[in-house]
């Protein structure tokens, strides 16, 4: 799509595929034989690989975190607003290493790759794979990339619970904990909406009972309705009328913007799109489910359902920490009624009950849970501020 | 550098924890993370002080006063500061008793509204002090809750206390015989550390 990549993009990148042979066991007992995990990187790691940043992803991202894979490509990484020569994560400072986790449908081993055991498609044998099986895997490719402690650890929403794993299950591998928009578990409204998604794509009946592909079909009414839902959750209030009403009056916009524009300029009397905020929906969970894998979909809303660092500690999250090493930063967003501000206090009141450092910041943001992938200005300020300490301190 | 960190310095104890409650841009944390290796953490409100804390390496909470300090354990701090904060806080003693609650020794910084020159303000003008080190009218102060070096006294006595050292400067931070004497009337920064007396 850029006709001249833009200077401070990290450019044209290449994915590479890491084998790992040694068997991993997962948290519910079960054993991945072998796996592939696809890994982008950007910048350069340093002579005492003491530069290195790991990227986490959230729900529905992958390891295309920055640049482009072509010239072709219609938008860069997800991430790349975060990620580049100058931006908060600077990549003339850091190495920065971003994968798709397992269960993925990007390229790692997950439900849409071949079962070596059968020959055919894992689908819904994929096991159910947790918060903590990913940063075990990502503990590995730090093996074999030679890092021994990354410099920051960094990520938002599900990507947030990674770093917090790192920072319980690998103390010494971790000098930095960066989590953005997080919650230290999901409550039950959280969960409920991820049961919905869940239903919408297993009553699909394209679905097959995970067995679509062997059918050459695709539960994506399925996911379309999941990734509709998702995405409600993902938006303000003030974000949606902000969006899909674009009233010209002044005066309008502030008091009487519902964000109830219509599609085709009036009302159709049937139950057809009427609304913007309709059409977008429909726009958005389509073009989703043409790329992402349902059975992935209902592994990554499982693996947030069953985060819970407290597990191993009596329920106490400060006890969870107690052995962590590194320093910590939060960040909520204040429209963010997923994980809202209040539940990324949780986490800063049970590090600063472990006696950790901890720096935490409330951004006042109208995009909602979305927020932490874009270039909200005190967000990239705070996160450049925070980084360029940390970049002094391993660059010493 | 700010004179009263000299004076505070010699209150905490190497390698302390240490909260320090509207910590501006972090530089009092700093110094004594740079002197004492005291452990620190500021609270703020101020967006552009915060990032200056970070900018400093210092850790930093985004919280503001007024709503309480429920999120800090008991005992969780060796020393607790709040440095020419206290007059600006809806609910001064709230704040002091969650301090003394937190930490196992206070130190706090206060102007002193008994000085001189607020007294002849007040009397031979007929007008709220305003002056210097206190530049702000009465409409559009941040300071809310004045008090006296006397007042802050009679506050410790009857809260139950126990004032460990009390120092009195003016507003450059400058000791002398002088302000010692006659410190209610004299001194303009009243600085203050303090801790719960013993259940008698």
């Amino acid at each position: 799509m850029p006709d001249v990549l833009p200077e401070n993009s990290v450019g044209i990148v290449t994915p590479e595929l890491y084998r790992f042979e040694e068997p991993l066991t997962l948290r519910s007992g079960k054993v991945l034989k072998a796996y592939d995990l696809i890994v982008e990187t950007y910048g350069t790691l340093n002579a005492d690989q003491s530069n290195a940043i790991l990227i986490c992803h959230a729900l529905s991202g992958d390891h295309h975190a920055a640049g482009y894979h072509s010239m072709d490509d219609k938008k860069p990484g997800w991430w790349d607003v975060c990620i580049g020569p100058g931006k908060p994560i600077d990549t003339n400072h850091f190495f920065v290493v971003s994968l798709n986790n397992l269960g993925g449908c990007a390229g790692s081993t997950g439900p849409a790759s071949i079962n070596p055991d059968t020959g055919t498609w894992y689908g819904p044998d994929f096991p159910v794979v947790t918060v903590r099986d990913w940063v075990n895997s990502q503990a590995r490719l730090a093996d074999r990339l030679g890092i021994q402690q990354w410099a920051a650890v960094v990520g938002g929403s599900l990507g947030g619970m990674q770093v917090m794993r790192w920072s319980i299950s690998y103390p010494e591998r971790v000098r930095h904990a960066i989590m953005l928009a997080v919650a230290p578990k999901l409550s039950a409204q959280n969960i409920a909406f991820n049961e919905v998604a869940r239903q919408s794509i297993t009553a699909d009946p394209d679905f097959h009972a995970g067995r679509y592909r062997e059918h050459e079909v695709l539960p994506k009414k399925g996911l379309m309705l999941a990734r509709m839902v998702g995405h409600i959750t993902y938006l303000s209030d003030s974000a949606m009328r902000e969006k899909f009403g674009k009233v010209s009056d002044e005066l309008k916009q502030v008091s009487l913007n519902l964000g109830r524009d219509l599609r085709a300029g009036k009302l159709s009397f049937g139950f057809d799109v009427d609304f913007q905020v309709e059409s977008y929906l429909h726009y958005q969970g389509e073009r989703f489910s043409e790329t992402f894998d349902a059975n992935t979909y209902l592994l990554m809303t499982k693996a947030l359902d069953y985060f819970d660092p407290t597990v191993d500690y009596d329920g106490d999250l400060g006890k969870a920490f107690a052995n962590s090493d590194c320093r910590f930063l939060l960040m909520s967003f204040s429209t963010d009624w997923r994980f809202p501000p209040e539940r990324t206090r949780e986490i800063v009141t049970a590090l600063l009950a472990a006696g950790k450092q901890v720096s935490y910041l409330e951004i006042e943001a109208d995009q909602g849970h979305d927020a932490f992938l874009l270039p909200v200005p005190r967000y990239m300020e705070a996160l450049t501020t925070y980084l360029t300490v940390v970049k002094d301190e391993v660059s010493a | 550098m700010r004179a009263d960190l000299d004076i505070i310095r010699n209150w905490i104890a190497p390698g302390s924890r240490v909260l320090d409650l509207g910590c501006g841009d972090g530089s009092l944390l700093r110094y004594l993370q740079d002197n004492l290796q005291t452990v620190g953490t500021g609270l703020e409100i101020d967006e552009t002080r915060i990032n200056a804390c970070l900018a400093k390496g210092i850790s930093v909470i985004q919280q503001d006063l007024n709503q309480g300090l429920q999120n800090f354990e008991s005992q969780s701090f060796d020393t607790v500061l709040l440095t020419q904060t206290l007059q600006a806080v809806h609910f001064p003693e709230l704040l002091v008793e969650e301090m003394l609650r937190i930490g196992k020794n206070c130190i706090v910084t206060f102007p002193n509204f008994g000085n001189w020159r607020a007294r002849m303000h007040l009397a031979i003008k007929g007008r709220m002090p305003v002056s210097e080190y206190i530049p702000y009218e009465w409409y559009n102060t941040p300071n809310i809750h004045f008090c006296t070096v006397r007042d802050f006294d009679v506050f410790c006595h009857d809260k139950n206390i126990d004032v460990i050292t009390r120092t009195v400067v003016d507003y450059k931070h400058r000791d002398s015989w002088f302000i010692r004497a006659a410190p209610n009337l004299l001194s303009e920064i009243a600085i203050y550390h303090f801790s719960r007396a013993p259940a008698p």
